[in-house]
Formats: C-alpha cells, sequence, structure tokens
C-alpha cells in the first residue's frame, strides 16, 4: 500500500475505493460518447458519465470486436466536466485498465459490453488505485468479483436493448439469493458458497450485512423513469443509464427525467408528471428475440 | 479484508442502541450518502428520517447535508424548491455538510452550480485530484481533546474521497480541523458545521455526537 507522504496515510485505499461508490447512490451514471453529451448529462444532475466510443446499441448493430475507447477521447470528456468519469476495459485486459488508469478515470467499468480479452480470468482489481466496477447475473458472480477486488457492483441486464426485463431477472435473483442466505443455519453457508462458487468469507459477511458488501447498481436496458424508479424499489442503490439516454428524442429532457424518478422513486405523483411529455424513448429490442451469440450478459465468469 | 468492508456500510440492527434521544434529524436525501447518516444518527439514539422535499423539514431539529455530487444535489434542490426553506432553516437550527454538503452549503466555489451560500467559506472541489489521490489519514482535532478519552487518543480516521478543501474561512467561521500540512478541512460558525471529509463512512461516531450537542444546545436556547 503507498502513502502520500502524509502521516498514517493511505492512499486508493479498499475503503476510499467503496467510498466513492457510496457517494453515487441514488445517482444515475450515463453513458456518453462526446464531451457534449458529458456536459448535457451534468447539466441534467448525472452523479457520473461513462465514457466510450459507442453506446451499447451502437456496438450491438456494428458487431465487430468492442474495445477500450481511444485515451484521447476520453481525456476531453474528463476535461468537460466536474463530476466522476468512468470508462470500460474489456473482461480481463488489464493493460486497458492500467491505461485508463493512467489517465486518471475515476472508475473503470470491466464489461461484459465490450469483447472480453480473456475467456477465463477477470482482472486482479486489488491491484489498482483506481476502482473497479463489475457486471453480474447472481450473488455467485458478485461476490466473485467482489473477492477479485470490485469496489462496486452492477447488474448486467441486457444492454443496449431498452428492454428492462433482464435487469429485474438479475437484480430479483442477487437479492432473493441475500434474502435466502439470510435465513440459512451457520453450518450450510459452506456448500452454499460451494455451490454459487463465491468465496465463504464474503459470503458469511453478506449474511450478516443481508446486502452485498459494496453498492451495488443496475444496469442493461433502462430506458424510462418508470424503468428507473422500478430498479430503486426492487432494492439497488442506484442505475447506469447506457443507450437509453442519447438513443431516445430528447435527452437533455429524458436524462433530467430519470435523475428525478431515481430520487423520488417512492413517491407515484412526482413520477407521473415527470413522465409526461418526454419524446419518443429509444425503439429497443425484445431481450427475448436476441439469438445466443448476441446476449451480452453471458459474458464473465 | 472482510473487516474493512463491514465498516463502510449500514451497521447491523443488533448492534443499535437502545438509549434514546429526544431529538429528530433529518437527514437531504436527493442523493449520496443519507443512508450511513441515518445508521450512525439511529445508533446514537436519535430520531433519523429522509429529507427530498420541503415539508420534510418540518418538526426538524437539525439537518445534515452528505457526501453524494454536489452538482446533482444542487440541481435536485432547485427543481424541488428547497433553497429558501434550507436557507430559512440554517437560520435558527444547525445544519451540517460533509463534503458535497459543504460545498453546498458554501457561499463560493468558483464554479456556476447551485449553492446555499449559508456559510462565509470559500471551497475547492476536488481539490486534491482525482479518484486515484482519494486518501484516507488520521487528524488531530482540537475540539475532541476532552472527549474519547476512554480510547486514549484523540486521534481522528478521516476519509477523503474526490475531496474538497477550504480556501477562505471569513466572518465569524472558524477552522476545526486542519491536514498536517495546514490545509483547512473542517469549520464552524455558529450552528453550522463544514467537514470535507466522511464521518458517515467510519465507526467513529464522534462528529456526529458533536454536531447532537450543537442540536442540544440550539434547542436548549430556544428554550
Amino acid at each position: 500500500m503507498s502513502t502520500n507522504g502524509k502521516v498514517n496515510s493511505e492512499v486508493g485505499s479498499l475503503k476510499v475505493k467503496i467510498g466513492l461508490a457510496q457517494m453515487l447512490k441514488g445517482g444515475v451514471i450515463m453513458d456518453v460518447v462526446t464531451p457534449e453529451q458529458a456536459v448535457i448529462a451534468e447539466t441534467a444532475g448525472a452523479v457520473a458519465v461513462m465514457a466510450l466510443e459507442r453506446v451499447p446499441a451502437d456496438i450491438r448493430a456494428d458487431g465487430g470486436v468492442a474495445r477500450m475507447s481511444d485515451p484521447g477521447m476520453i481525456r476531453e470528456i474528463i476535461a468537460s466536466v466536474s463530476i466522476p468519469v468512468m470508462a470500460k476495459a474489456r473482461i480481463g485486459h488489464f493493460v486497458e485498465a492500467q491505461i485508463l488508469e493512467a489517465i486518471g478515470v475515476d472508475y473503470i467499468d470491466e464489461s461484459e459490453v465490450l469483447t472480453p480479452a480473456d475467456e477465463e480470468h477477470h482482472i486482479y482489481k486489488h491491484n489498482f488505485k483506481v476502482p473497479f466496477v463489475c457486471g453480474c447475473r447472481n450473488l455467485g458472480e458478485a461476490l466473485r468479483r467482489i473477492g477479485e477486488g470490485a469496489a462496486m457492483i452492477r447488474t448486467k441486464g441486457e444492454a443496449g436493448t431498452g428492454d428492462v426485463v433482464e435487469a429485474v431477472r438479475h437484480a430479483r435473483t442477487v437479492f432473493g439469493e441475500i434474502r435466502r442466505l439470510q435465513l440459512m443455519p451457520d453450518e450450510e453457508l459452506m456448500t452454499f458458497a460451494k455451490q454459487i462458487g463465491a468465496p465463504y468469507a464474503l459470503v458469511k459477511e453478506t449474511k450478516e450485512l443481508g446486502r452485498l458488501p459494496v453498492v451495488n447498481f443496475a444496469a442493461g436496458g433502462i430506458a424510462t423513469p418508470a424503468d428507473a424508479a422500478l430498479m430503486m424499489q426492487i432494492g439497488v442503490d442506484g442505475v447506469f443509464v447506457g443507450s437509453g439516454i442519447f438513443k431516445s428524442g430528447d435527452p437533455a429532457l429524458r436524462a433530467r427525467a430519470i435523475v428525478q424518478a431515481t430520487t423520488h422513486y417512492n413517491n407515484p405523483e412526482i413520477l407521473a408528471k415527470i413522465s409526461e411529455n418526454l419524446g419518443e424513448p429509444m425503439v429497443g429490442i425484445s431481450a427475448k428475440s436476441l439469438p445466443d451469440n448476441e446476449q451480452l450478459a453471458v459474458r464473465g465468469w | 479484508m472482510a473487516q474493512e468492508h463491514a465498516q463502510n456500510l449500514p451497521i447491523p440492527q443488533s448492534q443499535i442502541y437502545n438509549q434514546k434521544l429526544s431529538m429528530k434529524i433529518g437527514v437531504l436525501a436527493l442523493q449520496g450518502a443519507f443512508i450511513e447518516h441515518i445508521s450512525i444518527l439511529r445508533r446514537l439514539g436519535a430520531e433519523a428520517v429522509e429529507v427530498r422535499l420541503p415539508l420534510d423539514l418540518v418538526g426538524l431539529d437539525g439537518l445534515i447535508i452528505p457526501g453524494g455530487e454536489s452538482t446533482t444535489i444542487g440541481k435536485l434542490a432547485v427543481m424541488y424548491d428547497l433553497m429558501e426553506p434550507l436557507q430559512t432553516f440554517a437560520q435558527t437550527k444547525p445544519l451540517w455538510g460533509t463534503c458535497a454538503g459543504m460545498i453546498f452549503m458554501a457561499k463560493d466555489i468558483g464554479m456556476d452550480q447551485p449553492l446555499l451560500g449559508v456559510m462565509d467559506i470559500a471551497v475547492e472541489r476536488n481539490a486534491f485530484g482525482r479518484q486515484v489521490d482519494s486518501f484516507e489519514i488520521d487528524l488531530d482535532i482540537p475540539a475532541f481533546h476532552n472527549n474519547g478519552q476512554a480510547k486514549g487518543t484523540s486521534l481522528y480516521h478521516a476519509i477523503f474521497i474526490r475531496a474538497p478543501k477550504l480556501v477562505a474561512v471569513r466572518g465569524n467561521a472558524a477552522v476545526i480541523a486542519t491536514l498536517p500540512d495546514g490545509t483547512a478541512v473542517a469549520a464552524r460558525q455558529g450552528t453550522m458545521l463544514v467537514t470535507s471529509f466522511h464521518p458517515e463512512l467510519t465507526d467513529d461516531t464522534r462528529f456526529h455526537q458533536y454536531f447532537l450537542e450543537m442540536v442540544a444546545e440550539t434547542a436548549k436556547e430556544r428554550g
């Protein structure tokens, strides 16, 4: 562990990594592809932006290999806003992560939306000072990522579809498994850890806390204020909105509405008001209609 | 690692103290780490509630503005007509801002974003760098020299995350904590308190107790 020359001081500790995610709670993290979009997101009240070259809907449409974005373009976005900037590295591509850390990105998303660089291993995230967020579809996957050093989790959903069904499935799966774990006597924990392929210590800690040991956002398919509020009521700490904003008819208006919906998620009168006259949502594709080889959520091991 | 995680999260129900204090504290819940503040307040025996709309301020003895993104909190406060009610609240009741809350309470931050402007301080946002520069450090807090002696130390372990710093403390406002290099990171002005760092992310409850004492004093003066 490094120090910054101050007394009893530590930089980039697990606590400050998890702590930044705690500061993002109750907020919306928006995908942006230009500095102009980043400013629109910040003006709408986003808590952070995800800088990338193509939103997931375009990655889907274009096909081919999706990689880390141009560092020059990420730097321009960093320079254009005062809120934290996140960027995506391919699963297992620790050199892309080193590059993103070097340019001062605030959070790295080791993301299934990009084409995986390693089909067996994820990045060893404890080696970095920059914190990581990783996707999951269930409790075992979440705790494996936390074991590797992820300081924040997002349920994956199915990115670039505008269909919230997979986000709901993954969040319900994680919360359902935690509820089951809380009722489990201690002698059953080791076998449960073995069954879900998760580190025992983290299974035990999750039981004691009654929640994941790090902040848990929802992602993948959120396209409306009602979608965001749905995920918040199901129990996530905040939401990522990828294609849902800048693939819609009026991005600034929709972004502002989704920010408000994430704060006032429990107030149907406010939700009704902010959902009015938002213009066209992103067109979307039903997650069910996707052939197996076009599903992104299954990437991750 | 397990313990390091646990300190960051809501305190299990079993650890909540049984004592009750007769004060009701609001935590601004527009965005950010409001649940962490509420957990500590409840653990200390205070009643704690989430504040999202002006009506939620009624009947409160004090208010905490948590860490989060100051731009987001400011914009939501404007959209839901909270600016004036919060400024009025600050005139008579104790108010404490941590990190984003400190920025929001400042008169001057040198950037264009909604501010309550209730405290005579100038603040610089992200003053220590980006997230990779976020740090934790032990601070010597003079106000705690007579408290917390049971632990045999007054050192306070402070968590700084993309933190702001105080660049000017004017009028009746006074610095109450500095880094070893002299940088001002906490201040008090009458019934207002600000900290650059996050007492809501630690198990050390001294700053929350300090604030609750401010609330108790203010209530006593009001009679």
